[in-house]
């Protein structure tokens, strides 16, 4: 039999009964490598959208982790590095450092930014680096398989706690962002989620204050979690992943700000 | 004629980077080089030059600090001894894959593990073997004098940016603590915003509506694209071996014998040889300046003449096989070496090259 090679085209998505609305700008014409059902894409939708309306895409430097995003500079129309695992917040320091103008940020997933890269993260903001650091939070490692991250709940399973992740062998789960809070390099922290319209509105808010805040040179790190879903990872589909994120996720990573213009929120 | 001071050769390291127009500087202290970064940190570079001094919290970080503001066109270096350049490894390797030019001296100690703070070159495989993962290269210079360590430090810039290429400056323990004399060259200014735009078109220094976007990035998933680009990492490496080989040669015109030594053991071997000579013995030195590339073509050179060939070099024989590929089994080549700290005599060696050469 022969064998059906099936590639998706660009022409085979944008159609014009497909345009229900249109692209963000600073997001170019590759087809997102994400699953469906996946926050990524609307993270980074934000992302751009916030670097367009203040005109900054001249000035701005992207930095990508390892994870599920790590083609994100495939998505972004901005210039952008690709850092090894979990070093981000070291290249943006480096480029922050010698470009004090230039908007830095970073894009990072669970095992990058609060596992691998948790010194670079933590010393990053505890020196006070004025970049902006997004931080997509779905509780697994999405790109290699679903194995358990430092983010992963209790009890939730992943391929590498089968069983669920227990406490005796496996720890707890990192809230690395209420950490970050703490540290009196930190300017703005917050906890955001993108599966509703409203929270995209509300995190999209949040990113242009980490981005603003940026730009007016306001002393100290800026950092934006995103609690997200991973259908593919938690086996679950789109929208059983965003309810049962909801209802386990969100009680455990509670949304909102933590620390605005450098004062802890009650 | 330049100023001249009485420094130490980690001191001159500092200094040089100042005078190159270094825009940054990202390291972590370890001894046998710390005095590199309270050097900087010293002199207020800042004030001086506008040039960034950061300690970073790991040599993980302070190589992808590198990463980071390298990616942007600018002049970066970090400073690390053999633990800490271990460390940097992973770094090293994205660097050369993704074509970034940057600066890394090691001031090497001995090993392996934590090994010891007294100066060893037993980091030779590491520094012109790769190092890290997959197929890629340094260009390595090798300075024997606190001078070189100076002078090093504009050249491995040039080459740097030259072959978009990571350049290690491998020095030891001992050139790096040692006081000589040195000459320092005239400063440079640091390139402005539209110098580093021009000069490095490909450089991530923010999207302008005149050009696409800048991309830095050691990924290709396509296996056949990583292929192509592997290639031509290969042909660049193939090139800088063609053009960019460096080395000295002290009383190697009518050598019996030679040896082959670099960085502190070449300053070594220079004893040895005065000592060699007054005994009638016709002994010449050849001391390679880059380690990769090496000079395999100039030992080549001297085989009409030369019937012993002895490496000399503080490990238990690194270096000795890019000079055996060299000569390629023509003439004996020997190693003698000192491990973990110790140093050779010039004594200890003419009784070596005597017992080795001839059977005394």
């Amino acid at each position: 039999m022969e064998e059906v090679k099936e590639e998706i085209k660009l022409e085979d998505i944008i159609r014009p009964e497909n345009l229900v609305y249109k692209k963000t700008k600073l997001m170019t014409n590759n087809i997102l490598s994400y699953c469906p059902g996946c926050g990524h894409g609307t993270a980074h939708r934000i992302i751009m959208e916030v670097v367009e309306e203040l005109g900054l895409q001249g000035k701005t430097i992207g930095v990508c982790p390892v994870g599920c995003s790590v083609l994100a500079y495939e998505f972004m129309d901005v210039d952008m590095q690709e850092a090894a695992h979990g070093r981000a917040p070291a290249l943006a320091t480096g480029i922050k450092r010698t470009w004090p103008d230039k908007i830095v940020f970073t894009y990072q997933g669970d095992g990058d930014l609060a596992a691998i890269g948790t010194a670079e993260t933590i010393h990053a903001c505890n020196r006070g680096e004025n970049i902006t650091m997004v931080f997509i939070n779905n509780g697994i490692y999405g790109m290699t398989g679903g194995q358990m991250a430092p983010t992963t709940l209790l009890g939730m399973k992943s391929s590498t706690t089968p069983f669920g992740r227990e406490q005796r062998l496996m720890g707890y789960p990192l809230k690395i962002t209420d950490l970050v809070a703490q540290l009196p390099g930190s300017y703005f922290v917050t906890r955001q989620a993108v599966h509703t319209p409203a929270t995209v509105r509300k995190a999209k808010k949040a990113i242009r204050m980490a981005f603003e805040n940026q730009l007016q040179k306001k002393e100290g790190t800026n950092f934006v979690e995103i609690v997200s879903n991973c259908n593919s990872g938690w086996k679950m589909r789109p929208v059983e992943a965003n309810k049962w994120m909801e209802e386990n996720m969100f009680p455990f990573y509670p949304l909102g700000d933590m620390k605005v213009d450098g004062k802890l929120v009650k | 004629m330049g100023e001249l001071r009485l420094m130490k050769g980690n001191e001159a390291i500092g200094e040089a980077a100042i005078r190159a127009g270094v825009d940054g500087y990202f390291g972590y202290p370890i001894t046998p080089q710390s005095e590199v970064i309270e050097y900087l940190t010293s002199e207020k570079p800042e004030e001086r030059t506008g040039m960034v001094v950061l300690q970073a919290e790991s040599e993980l970080a302070s190589i992808n600090m590198v990463y980071g503001a390298a990616a942007t066109g600018k002049k970066v270096m970090t400073t690390s001894s053999s633990p800490g350049i271990s460390l940097m490894m992973e770094g090293l390797s994205y660097i050369a894959g993704a074509e970034l030019p940057c600066v890394v001296v090691n001031v090497v100690r001995g090993g392996p593990g934590l090994g010891t703070i007294q100066p060893s070159q037993a980091d030779y495989f590491q520094a012109t073997k790769g190092g890290g993962h997959g197929d890629y290269r340094l260009i390595v210079l090798a300075p024997a004098s606190v001078q070189e360590m100076s002078d090093f430090v504009p050249l491995a810039f040039k080459l740097a940016f030259k072959y978009r290429n990571p350049v290690m400056i491998l020095s030891d323990g001992v050139i790096g603590q040692m006081m000589e004399k040195v000459e320092l060259f005239d400063p440079v200014p640091r390139w402005t915003e539209e110098e580093i735009i021009k000069m490095s078109p490909w450089a991530t220094t923010g999207k302008p509506a005149t050009r696409e976007r800048n991309i830095i990035t050691s990924l290709d998933l396509d296996p056949s694209r990583q292929e192509k680009h592997n290639i031509h990492l290969q042909e660049k490496y193939r090139r800088v071996e063609k053009e960019e080989v460096r080395f000295e040669e002290i009383a190697c015109d009518d050598a019996d014998y030679l040896m082959v030594a670099y960085g502190s053991s070449a300053r070594i071997a220079q004893k040895v040889l005065q000592l060699a000579r007054a005994q009638g013995i016709r002994l010449g030195l050849l001391r390679p300046i880059t380690l990769y590339p090496f000079p395999a073509q100039p030992i080549r050179e001297l085989l009409g003449h030369v019937k012993g060939i002895l490496a000399l070099e503080l490990s238990s024989g690194q270096m000795v096989e890019d000079v055996r590929l060299a000569v390629e089994g023509k003439v004996p080549v020997e190693h003698y070496g000192r491990m973990g700290g110790m140093i050779f005599t010039p004594d200890e060696i003419v009784n070596v090259m005597k017992k080795t050469f001839l059977g005394e």
